[in-house]
């Protein structure tokens, strides 16, 4: 038994290799002088990051990025927060249809996504606007959300909302009061989450975006000419930024579920 | 509480319906509409004509993209599930609630992390003087041509979904009554009777759910089979691109949007049907 415990771990330690290999691989290149990387490696350089962030097409896709991931972030968060609330509080009529209306958004194919967004976006004159991405990351988002503030209300004693109802409380009141306050890891949490997976989607706002450009459509369409260090350099600073989202996501949630 | 408070309940209840009716439902059912309509002069007119179903359906080329995809996605869920499985095992039973907890959350931080980055990634691991041959160089073999083929969009299909399957294989195993094993044990099955009879019907929809989701996202996935595939054979997610990108043609690609809508129903239809289907 004690060899075949090894074994499974040895391969645990294998598939995890798999995982981040692409993400550590490409932060190392990111500093290596190779235009082609290979091992070995060549000399340490901050030479792609130095000449990909003097472009200032660079600096306007980041600005980009960063306001359509702000904004969608709020609206994925309300809106979740709106829905996973409904379902925990009230039950109606078509309910199953109320929620798979919330959560099937993940199952449709991005292109799809794309595509029909961009024909519905182009009819309301919002096409190659950002608000236009900020509409669409916000479907996308918004299950998310959901889920997050789903998983925290479930924490919460059903009573305590109907106690503040009865000391008077009006259900705006004890909302503001009592139950926002008990889910404020949650929303903070579905708020970091909802701003990576827009901060990296590229399919449906390379089909929405026209020149407005996130970085990660930026990304693609450099990728479409030639192998080219700098998007490792580029690609590393996303990389932090989505993985500081999500880790924040998810330490905020476990730091309360485990207390 | 009765009904005094419906003001208060529909405020919260018609964000979502009003959001994803405008903006999610809008466009997938104008997407359907617009397979009917027709392409005049590069422009486009709402119309109800069957042109644009009859070019596409009748084509060689749609067809085999459909059967490339398929056949593609399939083979990407069942190696998912198949690579996944030791891994998920180890995680469920051998390890700690603490080590799993944290096995989970590093693998929910690269499920969010940047996928096209990644795939850059192994184009440049993979390439024919990239260092995965260097590697296999220094033992006397290779060099391998790993870029624009199967092998490697199937890579790229692993590298989106490994993470979740584990995931959800992991829950699954892991919320299996530990005393079933035990009593499978004590009845004198061995290890691999208690696995084939035992453990794996306990966790049958969870491992259902976790292959269902590898081929929903490799069957619609575009960046591995353009960058990683080569675009050869095109699958069906690189015709809706190019159809779209080049030329007016979004009607075209509405109906292989359709298509594929279609047949993810009917897999997961069927996929959900199985996994709750009692045990003959």
């Amino acid at each position: 038994m004690r060899i075949g415990s090894a074994i499974s771990w040895v391969y645990v330690a294998a598939l995890f290799a798999f995982v981040f290999a692409p993400i550590v691989t490409s932060m190392v290149f990111s500093f290596n002088s190779d235009r082609f990387p290979t091992v070995p490696l060549g000399e340490f350089t901050t030479h792609w990051y130095e000449t990909a962030f003097s472009r200032p097409e660079v600096w306007t896709a980041f600005r980009n990025s960063l306001i359509v991931a702000a904004s969608a972030a709020v609206f994925s968060t309300a809106l979740g927060f709106a829905t996973a609330y409904t379902d925990f509080r009230y039950g109606f009529r078509f309910k199953n249809a109320y929620l798979a209306l919330a959560l099937l958004p993940p199952t449709i194919p991005l292109v799809i996504l794309g595509l029909a967004m961009l024909a519905w976006l182009a009819r309301l004159g919002l096409s190659g606007t950002l608000p236009g991405i900020i509409i669409a990351h916000t479907v996308m988002g918004a299950p998310f959300a959901m889920a997050i503030c789903r998983l925290r209300l479930q924490q919460m004693d059903s009573a305590l909302e109907a106690a503040a109802w009865n000391l008077g409380a009006s259900p705006w009141r004890a909302m503001r009061t009592v139950v926002i306050p008990f889910c404020a890891p949650a929303i903070i949490s579905a708020y970091c989450l909802t701003a990576a997976v827009s901060f990296d989607e590229f399919i449906v706002a390379w089909f929405v975006s026209g020149l407005n450009k996130t970085v990660p459509v930026m990304i693609l369409e450099i990728l479409q000419g030639n192998v080219d260090p700098q998007i490792n350099a580029i690609g590393t600073v996303v990389f932090l930024t989505s993985m500081t989202l999500v880790i924040l996501a998810q330490l905020l949630i476990l730091r309360k579920t485990s207390s | 509480m009765a009904k005094k408070t419906s003001l208060y309940e529909y405020a919260w209840r018609l964000p979502l319906i009003l959001w994803q009716g405008l903006f999610f439902v809008g466009p997938l059912l104008l997407m359907v509409a617009m397979s009917f309509w027709l392409v005049r002069n590069y422009r486009m007119e709402p119309d109800f004509v069957f042109n644009n179903w009859d070019r596409m359906l009748s084509r060689d080329y749609f067809w085999n993209a459909y059967f490339v995809t398929f056949w593609r996605a399939t083979l990407a869920a069942i190696l998912a599930s198949v690579l996944a499985f030791p891994a998920s095992f180890a995680l469920a039973f051998r390890a700690s609630d603490t080590v799993r907890r944290w096995a989970v959350f590093f693998l929910i931080v690269p499920f969010f992390t940047s996928y096209l980055v990644r795939i850059y990634a192994w184009q440049v691991l993979l390439a024919e003087s990239g260092p995965l041959n260097a590697i296999i160089g220094f033992l006397g073999l290779g060099p391998f041509t790993m870029l624009n083929s199967g092998f490697g969009a199937m890579v790229g299909y692993m590298t989106l979904v490994l993470p979740l399957v584990v995931i959800l294989q992991t829950f699954s195993l892991a919320a299996i009554d530990k005393s079933l094993i035990e009593a499978a044990r004590n009845l004198g099955a061995n290890p691999r009777e208690t696995l084939l009879r035992v453990i794996v019907p306990a966790a049958k929809v969870g491992l259902i759910i976790g292959f269902v989701f590898a081929f929903i996202l490799s069957f619609g996935d575009f960046v591995s089979p353009f960058y990683l595939g080569g675009s050869n054979p095109p699958t069906l997610s690189i015709l809706i691109v190019d159809t779209t990108k080049s030329g007016q043609q979004w009607p075209r690609a509405a109906v292989v949007a359709v298509m594929m809508i279609a047949t993810l129903f009917v897999v997961a239809f069927a996929a959900v049907a199985a996994a709750y289907r009692k045990r003959s």
